[in-house]
């Protein structure tokens, strides 16, 4: 019994990862209707940075990330003013051919810089700290940290989107651009910033998944399917919703995993096949006005 | 005749290899009320939607205080003191009606227009400030729109069709507002089919056919048969 408790914990803390790469995704699909093929490739170059930040300076990884989100937020906005913005319109299939485009290059850039060795981020003793929650059930602080974090930078889009100026600006330009552009707002510049909220998000998350597992130029897409399903099982109603559906992938392949190690990856894919075939408009659907 | 404070010169629009006005010309000075008129069709929207900058023209087709704004993007025409009310209110739906009044005035222009002078021009939307907007009748959805134009503290409000699917009680209590807001300094475009509406509120009229000017003048002035024959052709 007590072990499927601890299946489930664990499940739930690495569910806090998957709805950061989730939230992220369905930011910006639900601002501008984009699908980043390439999203899993910058969660892996936010890690490199995170490396390479670590190398330079020395300090704990998770210290790195006050460096890494800020330089990722940069480079969401400078991508999407400069390649992505160029590709919206109408039609759904240039952004995304794009996208696919910029992952290519994105993992064989990253395969000349640094190899294909796989790498990891040492952040010291926290990785294998632990604390006794309750007879048997043991939680790494580390796993408790990403859960935590996880909820903050949610919390913290859920008062962005809903009590915040520029909030309103995503939420209006997503209603309707071109009326949007009546109240000054400028699509390019709105865009750009929810590109670079992105991108921060996806930092935290990139930074913390390369401390608990290894990583190398060609992990993105898997970190891209999981983020897919996350938001396809939460639906595109609300960030909570992204939360939870992180989760329910998160448990599922900790059951998974534990009936077979095999059958990590396969559980988490069943159970995301399960919600899409039932209920294919996710947990919590966005509500038509 | 005092100087205009818009001023529109030859102007042409297009939609791919259709075009939708032929070399319009029209004028407006401070404090004006200008009508627009015209049959479905005839460019009126096309008119208004140049002038605020959802579609592009040559730089010197449009003048504002003066400056050419013809090329300007939207963001950049509202930025200068022209706002829109588009045709069928086109409100926010995941805002609230507050949230987009807020955004109408995220631009910060100084002027006379904030939420309390909104709600004391349209008491009916006080009271439904954080209702979602899509739960809002047609006509407080569409003194929800004008209430967002106004919150840029536009020198220049362009209002298209506000008659557009109200009754006409309702659009009778729309245009006894008007008056209000020209007197905070505000000019106004009225693009209408209600031709009886226009020609009350209105001073100067325009009747567009077919993207071109068939007829201009004070609305006091024109008769009945030719407006009728430049609103339906000869």
């Amino acid at each position: 019994m007590m072990e499927w408790v601890n299946v489930i914990i664990q499940g739930v803390l690495i569910g806090g990862l998957y709805a950061m790469f989730a939230a992220g995704l369905a930011l910006i699909f639900g601002v501008m209707r984009l699908v980043n093929i390439a999203h899993g490739d910058l969660i892996v170059v936010a890690a490199y940075l995170a490396l390479i930040v670590t190398g330079a300076v020395g300090v704990n990884p998770l210290a790195a990330i006050l460096i890494v989100a800020p330089v990722m937020a940069a480079i969401g906005y400078v991508l999407q003013r400069a390649l992505l913005n160029w590709t919206l319109g109408d039609d759904l299939l240039p952004p995304l051919l794009v996208t696919f485009g910029l992952s290519v290059i994105i993992q064989n850039g990253l395969l000349e810089l640094f190899t294909a060795d796989s790498r990891r981020l040492a952040a010291g003793a926290i990785e294998v700290a632990s604390f006794p929650v309750a007879e048997g059930i043991w939680i790494g602080v580390l796993p408790f940290i990403q859960l935590v974090a996880a909820i903050a930078v949610i919390g913290g889009l859920q008062v962005l989107f809903y009590s915040r100026p520029l909030g309103r600006a995503f939420r209006a330009t997503a209603d309707d651009p071109s009326v949007a552009q009546l109240m000054g707002l400028d699509n390019r510049h709105v865009f750009a910033l929810a590109m670079a909220v992105s991108l921060a998000v996806i930092a935290v998350a990139g930074v913390l998944i390369a401390i608990r597992t290894n990583f190398d130029p060609a992990i993105g897409p898997a970190r891209l399917i999981f983020g897919f399903e996350a938001v396809i099982i939460g639906g595109l109603g609300s960030l909570w919703g992204t939360l939870a559906g992180g989760i329910i992938l998160g448990v599922s392949q900790a059951i998974g995993a534990h009936i077979d190690p095999g059958w990590q990856q396969l559980a988490g894919h069943l159970a995301f096949l399960a919600i899409l075939a039932v209920r294919p408009q996710g947990l919590f659907p966005r509500i038509q006005g | 005749m005092p100087e205009a404070l818009l001023e529109v010169r030859s102007l042409d629009a297009h939609y791919g290899d259709f075009q939708a006005l032929f070399s319009v010309s029209l004028a407006a000075a401070a404090g004006d009320v200008v009508a627009v008129i015209g049959a479905n069709g005839a460019g009126k929207s096309t008119l208004l939607n140049s002038i605020a900058g959802l579609i592009r023209s040559r730089p010197d087709a449009i003048l504002f205080r003066g400056e050419p704004i013809g090329e300007l993007p939207a963001h950049a025409v509202v930025a200068r003191g022209i706002a829109l009310v588009p045709e069928g209110r086109r409100l926010f739906p995941s805002l609230t009606l507050e949230e987009n009044l807020l955004i109408g005035g995220q631009l910060a222009r100084p002027g006379p227009w904030n939420l309390a002078r909104v709600y004391e021009l349209f008491p009916a939307l006080a009271e439904r400030r954080h209702l979602p907007s899509a739960r809002l009748s047609g006509g407080q959805q569409q003194m929800g729109a004008i209430g967002r134009a106004l919150m840029s503290n536009p020198s220049l409000l362009l209002c298209d069709e506000l008659s557009l699917g109200l009754a006409p009680i309702v659009v009778r209590d729309l245009y006894a507002r008007l008056p209000q807001i020209v007197a905070e300094g505000v000019s106004l475009i009225i693009v209408e089919q209600d031709v009886v509406q226009a020609l009350n509120a209105a001073k100067e009229v325009y009747c567009l056919q077919e993207g071109r000017v068939a007829l201009a003048g004070r609305s006091a002035s024109l008769s009945h048969a030719a407006i009728s024959a430049a609103y339906f052709g000869a």
